[in-house]
């Protein structure tokens, strides 16, 4: 016998292309304070052939690395196209790694793995009109989109943001609202509690998806934001029957690989990481009502 | 010399001192032999070097929550039903090294590439061969492949085996993974009490195979082989009926059912059923970071959805209760696991069920479960 | 977890010993390749175990050994939470009273009659409490004796202002990430495991003896599944009960499932 018969199977040894848990660096260049608690970070990848090859999508997310502490699901919020290619996280500084996030300076190091997840159906919704409904952190997301609406805006028909936030403090990017409008979007912003500083609308957001006008055979909603927000902004559209495949969500869950392999972030048959986060309704419809789904 | 009628398909009788040359060829070739051994009143995968380490003579009583070695009346190498190990530990390991980061001025990376163990599985059961089927399709999918895996995976060399002792929780013949192993195997084993008879299952194991001191099968011994497997088939502890499966456990309706909470107040949340799970992938990642934040290890970790915080993030816990974390297991490995990969998360091993402290019978579950939809 | 407004000099580390057998803190001194870092990275200004150097407080952590058993410990525990910003209790008696709060449940004087020729010189509580029964605690760190290296991650997640890591399920998942074979299905020996909180390694079942619960009542075990598959198990009858009135007695779970399972042992007796 000649153990020599078996052929040798190849070594193999971990490269870095063949380990998608190992982060890219990039470096935090500019902070902006966005509301109490939230603010966005700017990156700048390190490797430049990185920098060159990353391109992501509205809707889309990163997990970042902060070492030692752990990762982090974070939706970009910066423009798709952004000319310095610059990525932007809006933050909000609530949890273990988004506080440790909070704590960084500009010249830090943040740990990225992305993009990952299902984006915004910018290019299937061409031609249609557009409602933008979110609330509070749920912008963030969809500010992608709203970009790219506004470099293509021949593409689309009537585009409607509507948004809340608690207060008028906890409004994000109010100083691009202006720009968006020239844009020809209609932006409606709502507070749930007036106070001196504000004198526009007073309500939750599905509140005032209730007042306006839509079409309902030609509007795609695209929806993310506090999950009570979401459920009554789905309950309106459909009461103005908005076809339920014509409505997006994007879902939020925990998650810790961004690829549909740690199982953390099921929801049903789907991992809401690479079959989400952006859903539309009709793959939602039958869980969204099951108790701790 | 008979290396000419060696076809992938033949089976050989080889008398069982030729295995012990057979196994220490493969470890010379660089392969870890790794099989049963008995170890603290029970059966765990380990290194192996010959017959002589596998347990002989033994046999396994096992019931919900309960595992019980037996001396049996034969001197045979594989009359047990294995313990709460599995393979998995070998290609999906319930602890690996990612990476490891450290700090003067700048974070830098420190990957370990270090070459993959070569494994030889020895005695590979069918319920376990069908395990190892369906996390290849967890971790080697279309759109993303684990790396480690695949290394692990592709360095296999798998030497199954024919049970023909099934215990009180196995119900493989329900889910056609066994008590014979059909697929995907390199030479697979049935015991005969002086010899093995041996089926040439590829390329790698007629090469292992060629020059060996063996005998063509008799047209006896095979069907001496096959009576037992198909008495083997009969003897299966449990039944479960699939024919409502994945239905049953999709229905948003049959989601809400009593018989969730019923389970609930049994369920001990502990994660036993899913670290003995042959199949289940669920994997968590953490940091070990030194004082002064300057160095740090991350490691990949079996994780288990039966784990409070398995699901909670800033703001909240998706499945807080015991009872939606139990459904959420069940309804994973026999519903959604379907759409997700094409077939049911679970092979019939019984595992879970032997392993369960609370002694929870998964098979009797789906059963009351179906019971009281029907109504 | 955070320690702000940050110090600027190295934070001030207090460890006191109350009523104990100083095991926790020699855990801390059996960090051998790590005392030094430690040592390093923060100001161990009081520690009587390992020096008689004494610096004052204030003190930005008090790591607090022990538990509360005489009227005099009342008022030094008052003291520790008065100086310290950040209190950790360190270990299961410092947790839930440890082995002495079995006197909870039996008459303290007797015992103390029984023990000692003149116990009227003593001065001491009727039970035995942990920390948190006293003063806030910031922190507990469980475990007789606690897991030095769950200590130093505390320290270590205190100093850079995060959440320690530590396991939030119970002792079962990590005997099967040691692949340690289950003592009670396969023995059928009582083991605690399902409802006790990780952290200890799991070192119990891997020499082949069940948990007797020294890291706690896991915060999700569901005792009332578990005890009557203990009271099954059981080799002579109370034998639950009993492994439940431990070092942990005193903890509230532990207290409520051992009259459970002294019930339902009677039952089956």
């Amino acid at each position: 016998m000649t153990p020599t018969l078996l052929p040798q199977p190849a070594t193999h040894t971990a490269g870095h292309h063949d380990t998608p848990l190992t982060p890219d660096w990039a470096e935090i260049v500019a902070i902006t304070p966005e509301a109490d608690g939230i603010a966005t970070l700017w990156l700048k990848f390190t490797d430049p052939q990185v920098e060159q090859q990353y391109h992501f999508q509205p809707g889309q997310f990163n997990m970042l690395y902060v070492p030692g502490v752990g990762e982090a699901a974070i939706s970009m919020s910066s423009d798709p196209d952004d000319e310095r290619r610059l990525v932007g996280h809006t933050v909000r500084f609530v949890g273990n790694v988004t506080r440790a996030i909070g704590r960084l300076k500009i010249g830090d190091q943040l740990g990225v793995r992305g993009p990952f997840g299902t984006a915004w159906p910018m290019k299937t919704v061409e031609g249609r009109d557009l409602v933008v409904a979110c609330g509070g952190i749920g912008l963030p997301p969809l500010r992608p989109a709203l970009y790219h609406v506004v470099r293509n805006r021949e593409r689309y028909g009537k585009v409607t943001l509507l948004y809340g936030a608690r207060t008028s403090k906890d409004l994000l990017y109010p100083g691009e609202y202006e720009a968006w409008r020239k844009a020809d979007i209609t932006v409606e912003a709502t507070v749930d509690r007036g106070d001196e500083h504000w004198d526009g609308r007073v309500g939750v957001v599905p509140m005032w998806f209730y007042n306006f006008r839509l079409d309902p055979r030609n509007t795609i909603v695209l929806t993310c934001g506090p999950e009570i927000m979401i459920r009554f902004v789905i309950y309106e559209a459909l009461a103005r029957r908005v076809p339920t495949d014509r409505i997006y969500v994007s879902l939020e869950r925990n998650m810790k690989c961004g690829q549909g392999s740690c199982g953390h972030c099921q929801m049903g048959p789907y991992f809401v990481c690479k079959d989400g986060p952006v859903f539309p309704f009709s793959a939602l419809a039958k869980y969204i009502n099951v108790e701790e789904y | 010399m008979l290396d000419t009628t060696l076809n992938l398909g033949s089976r050989v009788v080889l008398p069982k001192p030729e295995f012990d040359l057979l196994l220490a060829d493969l470890r010379q070739s660089g392969y870890q032999t790794v099989g049963p051994r008995l170890q603290d009143e029970s059966i765990v995968y380990s290194g192996i070097d010959s017959l002589a380490d596998l347990p002989r003579g033994v046999t396994t009583e096992q019931a919900p929550g309960k595992f019980r070695l037996m001396r049996t009346d034969r001197e045979r190498y594989f009359d047990f039903i294995p313990g709460a190990q599995s393979w998995k530990q070998f290609l999906f390991p319930p602890r690996l090294k990612l990476f490891s980061a450290s700090k003067e001025k700048r974070w830098e990376l420190d990957r370990s590439d270090d070459a993959c163990p070569r494994y030889a599985l020895v005695g590979v059961r069918g319920c376990e061969l069908a395990a190892i089927e369906i996390q290849d399709k967890a971790f080697l999918r279309d759109d993303f492949e684990d790396p480690t895996y695949r290394a692990r995976r592709e360095g296999l060399f798998i030497i199954a085996i024919n049970c023909l002792q099934p215990a009180g929780t196995c119900f493989c013949a329900s889910l056609g993974t066994g008590p014979r192993v059909e697929r995907n195997f390199d030479l697979c084993l049935t015991e005969l009490d002086d010899a093995f008879l041996v089926e040439i299952g590829s390329d790698l194991g007629r090469s292992l195979m060629a020059g060996r001191n063996f005998e063509l099968a008799s047209a006896f011994v095979q069907n001496t082989a096959d009576q037992a497997l198909a008495r083997a088939a009969g003897q299966m502890g449990r039944t479960l009926d699939t024919s409502d499966l994945p239905d049953l456990l999709t229905h948003s309706a049959n989601l809400d059912a009593r018989h969730w909470d019923e389970v609930a107040r049994r369920c001990l949340s502990c994660g036993n059923c899913t670290q003995v799970c042959p199949t289940c992938f669920c994997w968590d990642v953490t940091d070990t970071v030194n004082l002064t934040a300057t160095t740090t290890v991350r490691e990949r970790v079996w994780d288990s959805c039966f784990n409070p915080y398995f699901s909670y993030q800033a703001g909240g816990n998706t499945r807080p209760t015991i009872r939606s974390r139990y459904r959420q297991w069940l309804s994973h490995k026999f519903g959604t696991w379907v759409q997700q990969y094409g077939s049911l998360g679970c092979t019939g091993c019984g595992r879970c069920i032997t392993w369960c402290p609370a002694g929870i019978d998964h098979v009797a579950e789906i059963a009351a479960l179906r019971e009281e939809v029907k109504e | 977890m955070t320690l702000t407004p940050k110090t600027t000099s190295r934070p001030k580390v207090a460890v006191y010993k109350f009523s104990s057998c100083d095991g926790c803190q020699l855990s801390l001194l059996n960090l051998e390749d790590e005392l030094l870092d430690l040592a390093d990275a923060v100001d161990i200004a009081y520690f009587l175990e390992a020096t008689r150097a004494v610096k004052p407080g204030p003190y930005d952590v008090a790591l607090v050994e022990g538990s509360v058993t005489t009227p005099h410990e009342i008022e030094r525990i008052r003291q520790v939470r008065e100086e310290a910003r950040f209190v950790i209790a360190l270990g299961t008696c410092a947790t839930s009273g440890g082995i002495q709060a079995l006197r909870n449940f039996a008459n303290a004087e007797e015992y103390a009659r029984t023990v000692y020729e003149h116990p009227n010189f003593l001065e001491y509580l009727n039970t035995a409490s942990p920390i948190s029964e006293t003063i806030k605690v910031d922190l507990e760190i469980w475990g007789c004796p606690v897991n030095k290296y769950q200590v130093l991650e505390c320290i270590a997640a205190l100093l850079q202002n995060r959440r320690p890591n530590l396991p939030q399920y119970s002792v079962c998942l990590e005997c099967k990430r040691n692949g340690t074979v289950c003592v009670l299905v396969s023995q059928g020996i009582p083991c605690l495991g399902p409802v006790v909180q990780a952290g200890c390694g799991a070192i119990c079942p891997a020499n082949g003896r069940g948990c007797y619960g020294c890291f706690g009542p896991w915060s999700q075990g569901n005792f009332d599944s578990f005890v009557p598959t203990l009271v099954e198990a059981e080799r002579y009858p109370g034998e639950t009960a009993l492994l439940l009135h431990n070092f942990n007695a005193n903890a509230n779970a532990f207290r409520k499932a051992a009259d459970a399972a002294r019930k339902a042992s009677k039952k089956e007796a």
